[in-house]
């Protein structure tokens, strides 16, 4: 499956493997960051209503 | 009908909420495909080897480091001359995925250095100029966090973002006006039209600039809506004198 990279497997595979691990972060952070974002949102409103 | 009616936050959620979907299917798309692609497509380069299959991560990161930042010049003079918070929190919204952009491309050109010119590192116009865009990105998001008032640190980062523009420029034209350095030339130079890749390597390169360049925005839309929403509920939280 995986393409004969020769003598350099080790610098493409990391390299490849560094990339893919920052991105996955990047996204996971800032969906997460963006869930805590709308949770705590929603809960202030509902709290400034029943407070009238 | 006029672009600034999306400084409007409501607007500006409503507009963003319809376009993400499609931003971020998209983007995982163009990524996935164009680094698959790039990844089992493409033979090896008869001087790099395989390494040459780094190009399809390090350039497309490079490209969005840079782009980013200007995309922060541009929504930051916004926020100097017009005020609309939108525009700034844009802008803050954009610089974690910038300088993430701006790592992948200094440790991917990094190990590829290695086997290729022999070193990890050099202090080269255009490495060098990427490091300082790093710092910079750092800086920016440092000074937001330290400074309370949303308004003093929007101004104070707009002005960061100004002079780190300077060393935007540079990351982006080093290794034109500046040839002493390792860094070979521009692999797609757009302004002269000739590029020095040829087609078994460029169609995935665009396919993963373009996926980059997508992910980029969907990152930032959805980025700039938590924000706003961590204003509002501030906000709320402020009016009702913490009682909230």
């Amino acid at each position: 499956m995986t393409p004969d990279l020769g003598k350099y497997a080790v610098e493409v595979l990391s390299a490849y493997a560094a990339s893919v691990v920052l991105l996955v972060a990047l996204i996971a952070v800032t969906l997460r960051r963006g869930r805590i974002a709308r949770a705590a949102l929603k809960e202030v409103e509902r709290e400034v209503k029943s407070d009238g | 009908m006029s672009i600034w009616q999306y400084a409007n936050p409501v607007k500006f959620l409503s507009l963003s909420a319809k376009v993400q979907p499609v931003l971020w299917v998209a983007a995982g798309f163009c990524v996935v495909v164009g680094l698959i692609w790039g990844f089992f497509g493409t033979p090896d380069d008869f001087r790099q080897g395989s390494t040459v299959k780094i190009i399809y991560l390090h350039v497309p990161a490079a490209l969005m480091a840079i782009n980013a930042w200007f995309m922060m010049l541009i929504t930051s003079l916004i926020w100097l001359v017009r005020r609309h918070h939108v525009s700034v929190l844009a802008a803050k919204a954009a610089a974690p995925v910038g300088m993430v952009m701006t790592v992948i491309a200094l440790v991917t050109g990094a190990i590829w250095g290695q086997p290729m010119w022999g070193t990890w590192w050099a202090w080269d116009p255009r490495l060098t100029s990427f490091l300082i865009l790093f710092l910079f990105y750092l800086g920016y998001i440092a000074l937001w966090e330290a400074i309370e008032d949303p308004d003093t640190a929007a101004d104070l980062t707009s002005v960061l973002c100004l002079v780190g523009s300077v060393f935007a420029v540079l990351s982006r034209y080093a290794v034109q006006f500046w040839n002493q350095g390792l860094h070979q030339g521009t692999s797609v130079p757009v302004a002269t039209g000739g590029r020095t890749v040829s087609d078994v390597f460029f169609y995935p390169l665009v396919m993963c600039m373009v996926g980059f360049g997508l992910l980029f925005l969907a990152l930032v839309l959805y980025r700039t809506g938590t924000e706003i929403r961590l204003r509002r509920t501030a906000a709320l939280r402020a009016r009702a004198g913490g009682n909230v």
